[in-house]
């Protein structure tokens, strides 16, 4: 958890993108907070806005970042079968899936509201 | 504008959802008024699509409601296109895929506007409706495609019947109500427009949707799809193995058949190499950018859709202008995952910017695609996109694809996919 602990506090305290630190392989890059933000939110389509899903999809909200990370790795390795998410996985670094970790564990778990479907109106298109 | 001109275009036509009707105009006005003065500037976003309403939302959640949002948009109902094409296959209703916009209007304290946009006056940094005109700081114009008739002109006025169905509605019912009274034995034909257009594996899952209801109710008719690409342009390799399985002898696809014209009375279709008669004839247009984006002269002279930065989604050629979803000139396939991922990307620069601050400088957005082969079992692509600095583009990144074979778990997981981005993206 120190780790996390860690990470965390360079996530939100960098104002903006740093550089990459090249020659030094084992130190994380920290994105920018809009980065993983805009990052987290284009998992909405099934994982619901910042991370409540509905319809019995993984909820990421809240969920424990060791726990998030063991599982991108997983998919990403191919040691975690799946249909689609290792599609995702494979195409995310490194950095960016501790720092998901982070963000969705920091989102509060409520349950997202469904629309209600309705009669089409007759003067619609 | 005026502040009285502007207080005279709220009473005209600025609805704000859900506190209009309780309140009146007049106390909606006076709190449109306390948003702004409390604001740091206003966003008109014209188009409540899934690329428009998610832009609207996110705005307002990432400037925690510093940034004033106003929608206009034509229709009353949101109908999403995803999960149409179930409606020709029989498994689902228009009704299921119809939505008010009544809860993220609400939940946001987004303003919206139910008017027609007429022009876009970019130097003025104005919209005009058919019934009022709202100033923008900067303005995202998110209208999906527009049909382009120009190569077949007489289908414009024969919609009714051959229709397109191509954006969700009552021509999808119309669509289903002609298959429906087609006897046993009929021919359907389709057409798949060339790239771009709207859902590259839409086309393909359409015929799978009504193969589908013919394999069930009418089970010697055929469907021919006259594909003007040289291949199934979308998951070909699984949609091939259904055309060719699940409806073998079913499913007749011809590659390179681009439509030359129609005859609406007889509906024949002529192409470079046939002519093809059908009982139920459906024409996808060719695509070009939606009407507000042509108003704005946001389209490229020799490309019909608006080139943007990919940071930002600014038109290249008009600032504070944006452009997101189908509406984008790119490489990146027009769906509705895709319009979400681009709005956020854009509601984020333009949250940045309006602050004085740089966007990310390195997007990067997932993209998931199901297509139903049948009532129950589904296929996908998925991959994530990555900001190619050098390209100045969205790039596919390694490791994306399309599944083994169609499951009914990935039916499943289609229907949450629809469950999840209606749910993100209306409330």
């Amino acid at each position: 958890m120190k780790n996390f602990t860690i990470l965390f506090l360079a996530f939100f305290f960098t104002a903006s993108v740093s550089l990459p630190i090249t020659g030094k392989a084992t130190e994380a890059f920290v994105y920018s907070a809009n980065h993983i933000r805009t990052l987290a939110a284009s998992c909405a389509a099934c994982h619901g806005s910042n991370g409540n899903a509905v319809a019995g999809n993984a909820v990421l909200a809240g969920i424990n970042p060791a726990y998030f990370t063991k599982q991108m790795r997983a998919f990403k390795g191919g040691s975690l079968p799946a249909t689609v998410m290792h599609h995702h996985a494979r195409g995310l670094n490194a950095d960016e899936i501790d720092q998901l970790a982070i963000y969705f564990s920091q989102q509060k778990a409520i349950a997202s509201q469904t629309p209600k479907s309705q009669a089409l109106n007759p003067s619609h298109e | 504008m005026s502040k009285l001109k502007r207080r005279d275009f709220i009473k005209i036509s600025l609805s704000l959802g859900a506190a209009s009707a309780a309140t009146g105009l007049l106390s909606a006005c006076s709190s449109l008024n306390t948003q702004k003065s409390s604001s740091i500037g206003r966003v008109v976003i014209i188009g409540g699509g899934y690329a428009g309403t998610t832009a609207a939302k996110y705005i307002r959640m990432w400037s925690s409601g510093n940034i004033e949002v106003v929608v206009i948009e034509k229709s009353t109902q949101f109908v999403s296109c995803p999960l149409s094409n179930l409606v020709l296959g029989g498994s689902k209703t228009i009704h299921d895929l119809t939505f008010g916009y009544d809860l993220v209007k609400k939940n946001h304290g987004v303003n919206w506007v139910n008017d027609e946009v007429t022009a876009v006056d970019a130097a003025a940094k104005k919209v005009t409706m058919k019934r009022g005109e709202i100033t923008f700081d900067r303005l995202i114009i998110a209208p999906g495609v527009d049909f382009n008739y120009a190569s077949l002109p007489n289908l414009e006025a024969a919609q009714e019947t051959i229709p397109h169905a191509w954006k969700a509605g009552w021509q999808t019912v119309n669509l289903r109500k002609q298959l429906e009274a087609m006897p046993d034995g009929g021919v359907f034909v389709m057409n798949v427009p060339k790239l771009p257009y709207r859902c590259p594996p839409g086309p393909y899952e359409r015929a799978c949707q009504v193969a589908s209801y013919f394999a069930k109710h009418k089970p010697n008719s055929k469907i021919i799809v006259l594909d003007a690409n040289p291949e199934i342009v979308s998951k070909k390799g699984l949609f091939t193995k259904v055309f060719n399985e699940m409806y073998a002898g079913m499913i007749d696809y011809r590659p390179n058949n681009v439509i030359l014209a129609v005859d609406v009375t007889s509906k024949t279709v002529t192409t470079d190499f046939e002519k093809v008669s059908a009982n139920v004839l459906n024409i996808i247009p060719p695509q070009r950018a939606g009407k507000p984006a042509q108003m704005a002269s946001l389209l490229e002279a020799d490309y019909p859709w608006c080139d943007v930065n990919f940071l930002t989604y600014e038109s290249k050629l008009v600032p504070n202008i944006h452009v997101i979803g189908d509406s984008v000139a790119s490489n990146l396939p027009k769906s509705a995952h895709m319009a979400t991922s681009q709005a956020r990307v854009c509601a984020s620069a333009i949250v940045e910017l309006m602050q004085g601050r740089t966007p990310d400088p390195t997007p990067v957005f997932a993209n998931t695609c199901y297509s139903y082969v049948n009532d129950t079992q589904a296929i996908h692509v998925a991959n994530v996109y990555r900001y190619d600095a050098g390209k100045k583009m969205m790039v596919a990144a390694e490791g994306g694809g399309v599944s083994q074979s169609p499951s009914e778990l990935e039916g499943q997981y289609a229907s949450a996919w629809a469950a999840n981005i209606w749910s993100d993206v209306l409330t």
